[in-house]
């Protein structure tokens, strides 16, 4: 019995274009089958990562394996293997739904009919408007079709690049739901996405900041791992209350979270005693609740300290 | 192979919902082709005419009747002062003016010979050189004319005059049509190698697409074969459509092969689709491949002997138009069409024409191999 060698390794990535260096020695191991979120803010290299993996970018130094495969010398055997879904819509605006569909199905050397069971539950909601052109399709249709050509070939593995960038928060919902469905179906996926709540969708994530790594780990584990004091405070005056709360002594760190504000402070402290401090500041309607923490706030804490 | 088919069928399915484009690849050359076969003739006609009689004789009015005889020339105003010649053609109103001296008519009788003063507005050149022609062919014949009378029928013919007769070989009408129709053909056939070629491969940078071909395990000499080869199969009809255009409407003659003429355009059109392709990989967007296409495309046209003929540039822009590719199709066009010229006249061009398809296209596959 041969052991499978992993989806995806990496191993001290480097690249830069120019005097901009996107990744700075970036390494990571995927095993198969994993759901596996890349998480970092615009400009942190998540495409440039994927580009090289895709094989569309050479790295300027470390290595790389797909599914075993070197991407500097067998990028032709990855080729087959993969399905990529750019960030940017880039299927034909002038072909139709069908004809696109086709046309990637046979630059595979595969026909739609063949791997129908992949893509059926997604391509069903395409059906309406499979004479339509792509480019009259709206976003979320769009993005849909888009990865029915991605995975049009049966690939091992999935490349997505901020597949729901831009999309409402049903579709976005609804994408997920179908990713979770093909890593049953035993598809490898590695997602990009900017997002912060759609990390604890994933089994592991990175986290990325200026072509650094800054943790790799379960959702759940990289949650744990917060170890201060969190509160979730709210008042009237949203934009005072963050400039006053980052004044107070025993604050740790303190950013805005939807509607509230995260703080944590760097030792245990009775709430009332902020409520009190606020209060003489000259805030009104003032909440403190002890919260639990998310990804989002280990990620704020690894990304200021 | 398959593959190859495939990339075809999508790029015509492409190409043929593009409504724009489609106008661009069948109707303009078209219409390009009859304004212009029709507009580009290098005979002046309606040069404006400015009299000066100050003789006011017999003599001097058949001479400016002949003047007005000529299909060249349009009598626009007479005067007695030369300051108002000057002023017509300071004003665009006179192209020549033609000043008859007092006692013309007189001089000439007695001394045999007279003068005339011709002032020629030269701004443009070739016409000014032309209607200096005309001018000169017609105080000839009336020289002769006015002579003959003179002298009376009897008198013996002058010694020693040389007479010419002309004909004009493979184009015995001297009908610029037959002369522009080959020259445009090779003009509107590189328009669709060169530009719409370049302009389609960068298309696909531009909006992204070509991200999704290349994680396909399609082979780049596949995708380039599936860009080009529908353009070179476009351009090849279109030169047929041409060619049908220029024989029913302006009747051009084709005395040689035409399969002569395709056989060079089969190849010719490599040339201009390796140069399409080299321009698509120097840049990122349609605009600035529609912008390097532009400059290269005027520069070889002004210089392919299509208007201005080659013998007339200096020697070192003589040198440049070797390397010209449209030059080559131009002269061969012609001399296949005119001429009747067979393959073994022609050879030297078609050698060179392989020679530009191997080294353009070479340098451009290889420039389109680079990965990042």
């Amino acid at each position: 019995m041969t052991t499978h060698p992993p989806a995806l390794v990496f191993d001290n990535i480097h690249k830069s274009f120019g005097p901009v260096t996107a990744l700075e020695g970036v390494s990571l191991e995927i095993g198969r089958g994993e759901l596996f979120g890349l998480i970092g803010p615009d400009g942190a290299g998540k495409t440039t990562l994927m580009r090289i993996l895709t094989t569309l970018l050479l790295p300027d130094q470390g290595a790389a394996q797909v599914l075993g495969y070197d991407v500097i010398k067998q990028w032709r055997n990855i080729r087959r293997e993969v399905g990529y879904m750019p960030g940017r819509f880039s299927l034909y605006q002038d072909l139709s739904v069908a004809e696109n569909l086709h046309f990637f199905a046979t630059l595979f050397g595969t026909t739609v009919a063949e791997n129908y069971d992949l893509i059926r539950d997604i391509y069903e909601q395409l059906e309406p408007f499979r004479k339509r052109r792509a480019g009259k399709l709206s976003g979320g249709m769009k993005q849909k079709l888009a990865l029915c050509c991605a995975l049009v070939h049966r690939p091992q593995i999935l490349f997505l690049d901020e597949p729901t960038t831009g999309v409402d928060p049903v579709s976005r919902q609804e994408f997920w739901q179908i990713l979770n469905r093909l890593q049953d179906q035993g598809i490898t996926i590695f997602v990009s996405t900017p997002y912060m709540d759609e990390a604890s969708l994933c089994d592991r994530v990175a986290l990325i900041q200026d072509g650094h790594f800054l943790a790799v780990d379960k959702p759940g584990a990289l949650a744990a791992s917060y170890e201060h004091p969190l509160y979730a405070v709210k008042a009237r005056d949203r934009f005072r209350l963050l400039q006053d709360v980052r004044q107070w002594p025993p604050t740790y760190q303190a950013f805005p979270f939807g509607e509230q504000l995260h703080l944590s402070t760097r030792t245990e402290i009775d709430p009332q005693q902020l409520v009190g401090y606020l209060t003489q500041q000259g805030h009104q309607e003032i909440t403190v609740t002890p919260t639990a923490p998310t990804i989002e706030d280990r990620f704020m804490e690894l990304m200021t300290h | 192979m398959r593959t190859i088919f495939f990339l075809l069928r999508k790029e015509f399915r492409q190409i043929f919902r593009h409504r724009v484009l489609l106008m661009l690849i069948f109707v303009m050359p078209i219409i390009q082709l009859i304004i212009l076969a029709n507009a580009a003739d290098y005979e002046v006609r309606n040069i404006l005419l400015h009299v000066i009689d100050h003789d006011l004789s017999p003599t001097s009015y058949r001479l400016v009747n002949h003047f007005q005889g000529s299909p060249h020339f349009i009598l626009t105003s007479t005067s007695f002062n030369p300051q108002r010649g000057i002023d017509a053609i300071n004003a665009d109103k006179a192209d020549l003016v033609l000043e008859i001296p007092a006692q013309f008519e007189r001089r000439l009788l007695r001394e045999n010979s007279a003068q005339l003063h011709l002032n020629i507005n030269a701004i443009n050149g070739v016409k000014a050189g032309l209607a200096q022609g005309y001018a000169n062919n017609i105080i000839r014949n009336f020289n002769q004319d006015i002579r003959a009378e003179w002298l009376g029928l009897a008198a013996p013919p002058q010694p020693g005059r040389i007479a010419i007769t002309y004909s004009n070989w493979f184009n015995p009408e001297m009908a610029y049509s037959a002369f522009m129709v080959p020259g445009i053909l090779v003009m509107l056939v590189t328009l669709v190698g060169m530009f719409l070629s370049g302009i389609n491969i960068v298309k696909e940078k531009e909006i992204g697409t070509i991200e999704q071909i290349n994680v396909t395990p399609i082979r780049k000499s596949q995708f380039i074969i599936g860009k080009l080869l529908p353009f070179w199969i476009i351009g090849l009809v279109e030169l047929a459509i041409g060619l049908g255009v220029g024989k029913l409407i302006f009747d051009i003659p084709m005395v040689g092969n035409l399969g002569l003429v395709f056989l060079f355009a089969a190849i010719y059109m490599l040339v201009v689709l390796g140069i399409g392709l080299l321009v698509s990989t120097i840049t990122e967007t349609q605009q600035q491949a529609m912008f390097i296409s532009w400059f290269f495309l005027i520069v070889f046209i002004l210089m392919s002997g299509l208007f201005t003929p080659i013998e007339s540039m200096p020697l070192w822009a003589q040198r440049i138009t070797w390397f010209n590719p449209i030059a080559y199709f131009v002269e061969v066009n012609r001399l296949i069409l005119l001429k009747g010229s067979s393959f073994m006249d022609i050879r030297p061009h078609l050698g060179a024409m392989v020679a530009f398809a191997f080294t353009i296209n070479g340098l451009a596959v290889w420039n389109y191999r680079k990965r990042s």
